[in-house]
């Protein structure tokens, strides 16, 4: 299993088919099934759509480099959405209302690093548990209804462009640049790598792992924040459960994208062509007049056969 | 990692075994809390409300029995409350096209115990890491119910069949009759049983559990599938109380499901717990959110809550096992 983790890592051309047919078979799939697929108003709709999973599956990528999960980023992001809402509402500041999403969000993501690092739960039940605990904040913040009013300087940030290109696709590049260089150019991001591939290599260095681990949560948990302000953008309001299940599609990309959950070697090209896979799926259903809940099922089924072929690959 | 392999493979005989003291002490957390909700509200303690809270845990019992099991064997399975849900619609629709319960409550029960077979499957065939084959299920059974069921809600079932979920016998609601008789067969299963047995060994140490002959695949796969049957158990239930079906009914079950294992004891490690240790699990977080209730505190803190109660429950278990080894 190590082999082929440095195989995989010295060369990662030996990756990019996986995904790359996965996302090319989609796109040829729906360019014949659905019409109006290809043309550049749907295509930009669906990477528009897609930056607000790019802000998640990026760092869920590192979350699972470190053999780590996150179920609450779905949670999470629906309390940020209705703090930027709140905050924004009462204060007309956008600003602000970012400021308020980030905190609580880095606040969540400090809180299932600390659970994770600290205590030794398992991954998977501890952002469980926090998951429960943002839902049922944001029904009590809510109260269970939309917020609703919200100001413009928050709603512009979604359908203005820079340069011709939409604000939410240049924050995603923007995003995916950070990560790229967080990761592969900057020693933290070598402890990463390390952190799911040899833990015991950094205590040795003299490095704290359990601070590295609540360092990589406290960023999902400030994406999460940072997604909100999209969410809220993007929905003209904050709603209780709008981003309920997106942790899902974070995962899937993830998966999809390559990302081993037990190895610790990820890849952020993967997850961003994993994000494409899962955005062009959704899509192409919904323009053959699928509801959302047969796309929800087969992004499950996508999961559960990437998760397959990534144990067929490691037995390899 | 000796002390709970030799705890997992001898039966508890003497009421002295490790076992036995945690399903006490948590038996004294149960009527503490039943001594604070009896001073704070004075409606705790009426018969109605007693009972109310006998059926409200025996309906998370159901799920959380099999749900014990897959735990025991240091698996999760996040699916069985959308596996309730889909069982639910499912058994539903049979009941109102044939008119025949019965044929409703086989096809509920074949439904969950299918999903938890595939659910087997995956987690042993394909060796996907348990939590993230059922979560990846949670979706697919999500969307197929909410496709299936189209918006709609199937009302109005036969007046037979809703005594299951609603009737009384000699005084006591009949699904918590159904509680006691799932309760003794999941604990003569688990504790009595050569099968049983091999579960607790699988889940303290799986490698030890295959060198000694254990067929690990066959027993995982046992373990799902009942898990999955007693989510088609709970539907029926549901069904029946509810007197209808929705695609959502699902959502708010799981994880007061997995609260009720982890607080009755149950290691995430597996290996160790019992399903009388569930069954107390399963009444201290009805009792908790009952007296929510009773003290008109809104709905909407119940996952707060109940996630708080996963979190501690675990933190506890680890600090206790940590003390003892």
């Amino acid at each position: 299993m190590r082999e082929a983790a440095v195989v995989s890592q010295s060369n990662p051309l030996q990756r990019i088919p996986g995904v790359a047919i996965v996302l090319a078979l989609l796109i040829a799939l729906f360019s014949v099934i659905a019409p109006g697929f290809l043309s550049v108003a749907n295509l930009s709709n669906v990477l528009v759509q897609s930056t607000i999973l790019t802000m998640l599956a990026l760092p869920m990528t590192l979350i699972i480099m470190t053999e780590g999960l996150d179920l609450s980023m779905g949670a999470v992001l629906t309390l940020t959405s209705l703090c930027v809402a709140i905050v924004s509402l009462a204060t007309k500041s956008m600003l602000l209302g970012l400021g308020a999403g980030l905190l609580v969000g880095t606040a969540f993501g400090i809180a299932n690093g600390w659970l994770v690092a600290m205590s030794g739960i398992p991954p998977f039940v501890a952002t469980l548990g926090t998951l429960g605990m943002a839902q049922g904040l944001s029904l009590i913040v809510s109260d269970g209804q939309s917020v609703v009013g919200i100001p413009h300087s928050v709603r512009d940030i979604y359908s203005a462009t820079l340069l011709g290109i939409p604000v939410p696709i240049v924050m995603a590049l923007v995003t995916y640049a950070a990560f790229h260089g967080l990761l592969y150019h900057t020693r933290f991001g070598t402890y990463i790598f390390a952190l799911g591939g040899n833990r015991e290599a950094l205590r040795y260095a003299g490095l704290s792992p359990n601070r590295l681990l609540i360092a990589v949560y406290a960023i999902g948990g400030a994406m999460a924040g940072i997604a909100g302000l999209l969410m809220t953008a993007r929905m003209n309001s904050g709603h209780p459960t709008a981003g309920l299940g997106l942790e899902f599609d974070a995962i899937a990309a993830v998966a999809v994208g390559g990302t081993s959950f037990e190895r610790g070697n990820g890849w952020l090209l993967g997850t961003l062509l994993g994000v494409l896979s899962v955005g062009v799926l959704r899509n192409g259903l919904n323009l053959i007049s699928l509801p959302s809940s047969v796309q929800v099922a087969s992004v499950g089924v996508l999961v559960i056969v990437a998760l397959f072929l990534d144990g067929l690959r490691s037995r390899a | 990692m000796t002390d709970i392999t030799k705890d997992a493979m001898m039966p508890p005989r003497s009421f002295l075994s490790q076992d036995a003291i945690q399903v006490f002490y948590r038996l004294l957390a149960a009527l503490l809390i039943c001594a604070v909700l009896a001073v704070l509200s004075d409606s705790f303690l009426s018969l109605g409300n007693i009972l109310n809270v006998l059926r409200q845990a025996s309906l998370t019992f159901f799920i959380a029995s099999g749900l014990t099991l897959v735990v025991l064997t240091a698996g999760l399975d996040l699916s069985v409350g959308a596996n309730v849900a889909l069982s639910a619609c499912i058994a539903g629709t049979v009941i109102h096209k044939t008119g025949s319960p019965a044929l409703g409550i086989l096809t509920g029960l074949a439904c969950g115990g299918l999903v938890g077979l595939l659910n087997g499957i995956m987690v042993t065939a394909l060796r996907i890491p348990s939590f993230i084959a059922t979560y990846g299920m949670l979706w697919v059974l999500n969307g197929l119910t909410y496709w299936y069921m189209a918006g709609e809600t199937l009302h109005g079932f036969p007046a037979g069949f809703r005594q299951i979920g609603s009737g009384y016998l000699f005084g006591l609601p009949i699904p918590v009759y159904l509680l006691l008789v799932f309760l003794g067969i999941g604990t003569f299963f688990a504790q009595r049983t050569i099968w049983g047995q091999e579960i607790y060994a699988i889940g303290a140490n799986p490698v030890a559990a295959r060198l000694s002959g254990i067929p690990v695949a066959r027993r995982l796969l046992l373990v799902y599938a009942v898990s999955g049957t007693m989510a088609g158990l709970a539907s029926i239930i549901f069904l029946s109380r509810l007197n209808s079906a929705e695609a959502d009914i699902g959502e708010s079950l799981t994880l007061p499901a997995i609260a009720a294992v982890l607080i009755g004891g149950t290691s995430l490690f597996g290996g160790v717990g019992t399903v009388f240790g569930t069954f107390i699990g399963a009444l201290i977080l009805t009792l908790v959110l009952n007296g929510m209730n009773l003290l008109s505190v809104s709905a909407n803190w119940q996952p707060l809550v109940t996630g708080i109660i996963v979190i501690l429950a675990v933190w506890l278990d680890m600090k206790t096992r940590r003390r003892t080894q």
